[in-house]
């Protein structure tokens, strides 16, 4: 496929902007650059076509079944896209002054109030523009708060080993050391190991429940008690919320914070990898640390205040705005009813896809599980030399997107599957064939699973060169 | 009630009884009694039809300006009719971060082009594929310049306050230290910028266009940064360097910014677009997804997320970065902008935001409005006086259908793009003139 670059012919291009009606400003020569910058020269119906032809290259959740563990790729309501377009939104400028954006602060003050409820918490912000964002600034929550009780001694975050790598990478952005503690037979966390983890030190958990595993941890009232004995505070990494909505919430299970992926549970797009929306909400004595600034309610309007305690800022402005109307007019349309049954759905069509395959492939755990489950595929490449990543690779040529490969780590050969509560039965019956006749392909013939993909774009990329001499931009020669 | 289920109450049933459960309720009798939810207090779902009405009604209650004059770090600049029916292709749309190379040669292609298209505007080697916004992306910035012995940071206290709300909050944490150099007038005091550059100096950082819309002495700052090993990362206007000079000619080490102006509507403040580039020489300390080229097995070109050895996922406690979600759709969107603009149409918008901004500097000097510090050189924004209250004077520029400059430190920071043409500008200055009584 051609680059923009090579499409360029010098001279064209669209008519977009009228000639100057004013002056022009003569700079001085040297504030200004030497040459253009070599952007592409294209006429409308190719710059159309190159977008076209790109888009066919591009599996997004209306291209076909995308059970890709723990990113819920659900599908996205259209009614949310056309919210979120509507001119007073879109046209407004994040400075105007309060008493003509009450509508835009209508939409963060409603979310946040539903997404207390949803949660748990008390206060939330929306200024995180990212799952691992919102991590970063619940976290700092926590560092706000030792601090501001003098509490200086308390430098470690625990985090389990199954955890999904931006909790440690989180951790150490907002100035932590990071305690990893293994995982107990089940995936869970090992009691005894976080016993032995907390102390003085101790400044606080992350963890997800469900966990990456799929299993909710029936231990969780006994976990977080643990390290609020201990004086630390309980960080729930919400990436896997879309099992539980409306039936537990992380405040009662003994959770101080919390973060969201609006592109996850709540049904905004991902994009190709943003954006998102990573809101964080909290327990009422965390609420005076929140970013800068918060919106409440006074008689009929709204205005914005600074937290008194307040951490400062982690993104300009007020977050990702759009994808926070998206969410709002998802979780309105779903209401009372629709979120716990979204939810339910999520584990349904996780159990109903895993008792299709269980018996065919290992499962990581034989028991019932939340909205994912992880197969383990260890015995069937000792026996055929069929990998994860060969199976994952074949599911490409049946029009399906694969589950997330060789996640979570404590589990070998992880092939991770969310099936998300958006599919049909008929949907899961035909991804339980492809994955059975993969199988039988994998014992057949391995050699030609080794080679998968075999019908898509290209076959797999080397990816070892492309990181040993890294080609990052288009070379336009000399 | 939508749930977007696609499945009815006697399909649910058999899909139980497939697994072998008699209700739902079932599903959840591993999470501990005392914990369940009982009553969950949200209003009732809604149709589609309702839903709209609700969110239309909301909408309602925002103003939208026919003339904006106000800018300070969002801007609104044309978009072309393209941009939109690109970035709405529902594969784009609803795709996840192409981990699967093989059915996502479309995305990542569109980000190499990205990466090509923000190397060539800033004059700098290498771009990863976005972060959060501008004022991350300076955060992110420098902590790429953290050595072992270099940690502090100097930033020009000319710089947009978010940004430097923002690499506040994220310098507190790392405990990297940060001095502000304050302005001296509305542009950077280079003599106490200098003098506060010592050997712990890892990076200083100067935004140009300032705040104020005034294009710094870069050379300078360059100059006086590198003679103490200190890294220089510079905050520009994208638009801005469709024209001025560029942070590669300059010898900028990193170059970041808010690219919203590329294409994306103002939108409350989100979603927006934090580009960075750098040198090769800092390649591998660039944080977030980066796309490389390489061939497939039969030698096909082929584009893949590359240089993983840096990210959360690999690294975990050792990552560059925490960053896993960027803004993919808004770099897509930057990149659709500037092949629709092309060369001459960048050009064209950032000569006509400074040519418009500089006639309305002219026009509305003589009604009280004059600039501060009139010898600096400035691109499409401008800090004037005001001859009343400036909360006041914008409000009373409301009922024209006029968002006046920002009220800044008792004066009014203004700024112009292309879609303020002479005619906007001209009602602008009738009812200045009216409101101030002239």
């Amino acid at each position: 496929m051609k680059l923009l670059f090579e499409r360029s012919r010098p001279g064209r291009g669209m008519d977009l902007l009228p000639p100057c009606d004013v002056p022009a400003v003569s700079f001085d020569a040297a504030l200004l650059r030497d040459s253009a910058p070599r952007l592409p020269e294209i006429a409308e119906v190719d710059l159309g076509r190159h977008y076209t032809e790109l888009a066919k290259q591009t599996h997004g959740v209306n291209d076909g079944f995308y059970p890709l563990g723990s990113c819920t790729m659900k599908y996205n309501p259209r009614v949310d896209e056309e919210t979120a377009s509507l001119p007073g939104f879109t046209q407004i400028h994040p400075l105007q002054p309060l008493d003509t954006v009450q509508g835009c602060l209508e939409v963060l003050w409603k979310s946040e109030q539903l997404l207390t409820e949803i949660t748990g918490m008390d206060a939330v912000t929306y200024q995180p523009a990212a799952g691992a964002h919102g991590e970063y600034t619940g976290l700092l929550l926590i560092r706000c708060y030792h601090q501001s009780r003098g509490d200086t001694a308390r430098t470690k975050i625990i985090v389990p080993d199954s955890a999904h790598g931006t909790n440690p990478a989180s951790a150490t952005m907002a100035g932590f050391k990071v305690v990893s503690v293994p995982s107990n037979e089940m995936g869970g966390v090992d009691l005894d190991a976080l016993r032995a983890a907390v102390g003085p030190d101790t400044a606080g958990l992350m963890l997800t429940n469900p966990n990456t595993v799929g299993l909710f941890d029936p231990n969780i009232l006994e976990i977080t008690q643990i390290i609020h004995d201990a004086g630390g505070l309980c960080y729930y990494d919400g990436a896997n919320l879309n099992a539980i909505m409306g039936h537990v919430r992380p405040g009662d299970m003994g959770f101080d914070c919390v973060h969201v992926n609006l592109h996850k549970t709540f049904a905004t797009p991902h994009g190709g990898g943003g954006p998102g929306s990573g809101p964080v909400g909290c327990k009422d004595f965390l609420a005076p640390f929140l970013p800068s600034p918060r919106v409440k309610k006074a008689g009929d309007s709204y205005e914005f205040f600074d937290p008194e305690q307040s951490m400062g800022k982690v993104r300009s402005f007020y977050g990702n705005f759009l994808v926070v109307v998206k969410a709002l007019t998802y979780i309105l349309s779903l209401g009372k009813e629709g979120i716990p049954a979204a939810s339910a759905g999520a584990v349904l069509n996780a159990n109903y896809l895993m008792k299709k395959l269980a018996g065919h492939y290992d499962m990581s755990f034989n028991t019932l599980c939340m909205h994912e489950f992880v197969m383990t595929l260890e015995k069937l490449a000792h026996d055929t030399g069929v990998t994860a990543m060969d199976v994952a690779k074949r599911l490409l040529d049946f029009g399906m997107h694969p589950p997330t490969m060789y996640f979570p780590l404590i589990v070998h050969e992880a092939l991770m599957v969310e099936p998300t509560e958006t599919e049909s039965p008929e949907t899961l019956d035909e991804a339980a064939e492809v994955f059975l006749k993969i199988l039988e392909e994998a014992k057949s013939d391995p050699e030609s699973l080794h080679h998968a993909p075999h019908d898509c774009a290209i076959g797999r990329p080397d990816e070892v060169t492309a990181a040993r001499n890294p080609i990052l931009r288009y070379d336009f020669g000399a | 009630m939508a749930s977007y289920i696609p499945y009815t109450g006697e399909e649910r049933q058999a899909m139980l009884k497939a697994v072998g459960l008699d209700s739902i309720d079932q599903l959840y009798d591993v999470v501990p009694e005392s914990v369940r939810v009982k009553d969950l207090d949200l209003p009732e779902g809604m149709s589609e039809l309702e839903v709209g009405r609700v969110m239309a009604d909301m909408a309602e209650k925002d103003k939208i300006f026919r003339s904006i004059f106000r800018g300070a770090g969002a801007y609104r600049h044309f978009i072309p009719a393209i941009v939109k029916t690109v970035t709405s292709k529902e594969e784009f749309l609803t795709a996840y971060t192409p981990y699967q190379a093989e059915i996502s040669q479309g995305v990542l292609q569109s980000i190499f082009e990205y990466q090509t298209q923000m190397c060539e505007l800033t004059g700098m080697d290498v771009s990863n594929a976005s972060v959060y916004d501008g004022a991350s992306a300076a955060a992110e910035a420098v902590f790429m310049c953290q050595e072992r012995k270099k940690s502090a940071v100097v930033f020009s206290g000319a710089v947009n306050p978010q940004v430097l709300r923002v690499v506040k909050t994220y310098c507190e944490s790392r405990q990297v230290p940060v001095t502000v150099i304050p302005p001296k007038g509305t542009a950077t005091d280079l003599e106490a910028l200098k003098a506060a550059i010592a050997d712990d100096t890892a990076a200083v950082y100067v935004q140009s266009p300032n705040y104020y819309g005034v294009i710094e002495d870069m050379d300078a700052v360059v100059e006086a940064a590198h003679a103490k090993k200190a890294k220089v990362i510079m905050g520009c206007n994208p638009i801005a360097l469709g024209l001025l000079k560029t942070p590669g000619e300059y010898g900028a080490d990193i170059a970041v910014g808010e690219g919203q102006p590329l294409g994306m509507p103002l939108a409350f403040g989100g979603p927006y677009l934090g580009f960075m580039t750098c040198k090769q020489a800092m390649m591998r300390k660039l944080p977030g997804r980066i796309v490389g080229e390489t061939a497939d097995h039969d030698g096909n070109r082929a584009y893949v997320l590359t240089l993983q050895a840096r990210e959360q996922h690999i690294r975990r406690e050792k990552a560059s970065s925490n960053i896993c979600s960027n803004q993919a759709l808004c770099a897509m969107t930057a990149s659709v902008y500037l092949a629709a603009m092309g060369p001459k149409g960048l050009r064209q918008a950032a000569e006509s935001s400074a040519a418009h901004a500089h006639y309305l500097a002219d026009q509305i000097a003589p009604l009280g409005f004059g600039r501060k510090d009139p010898d600096q050189p400035f691109f499409h924004e401008f800090l004037t006086e005001c001859p009343m209250d400036p909360d006041e004077l914008c409000k009373k520029l409301e009922p024209y259908g006029i968002l006046g400059g920002l009220p800044v430190d008792g004066g009014i920071l203004w700024c112009c793009t292309e879609c303020n043409d002479k005619a906007d500008i001209d009602r602008l200055v009738a009812a200045l003139k009216e409101v101030c009584g002239k």
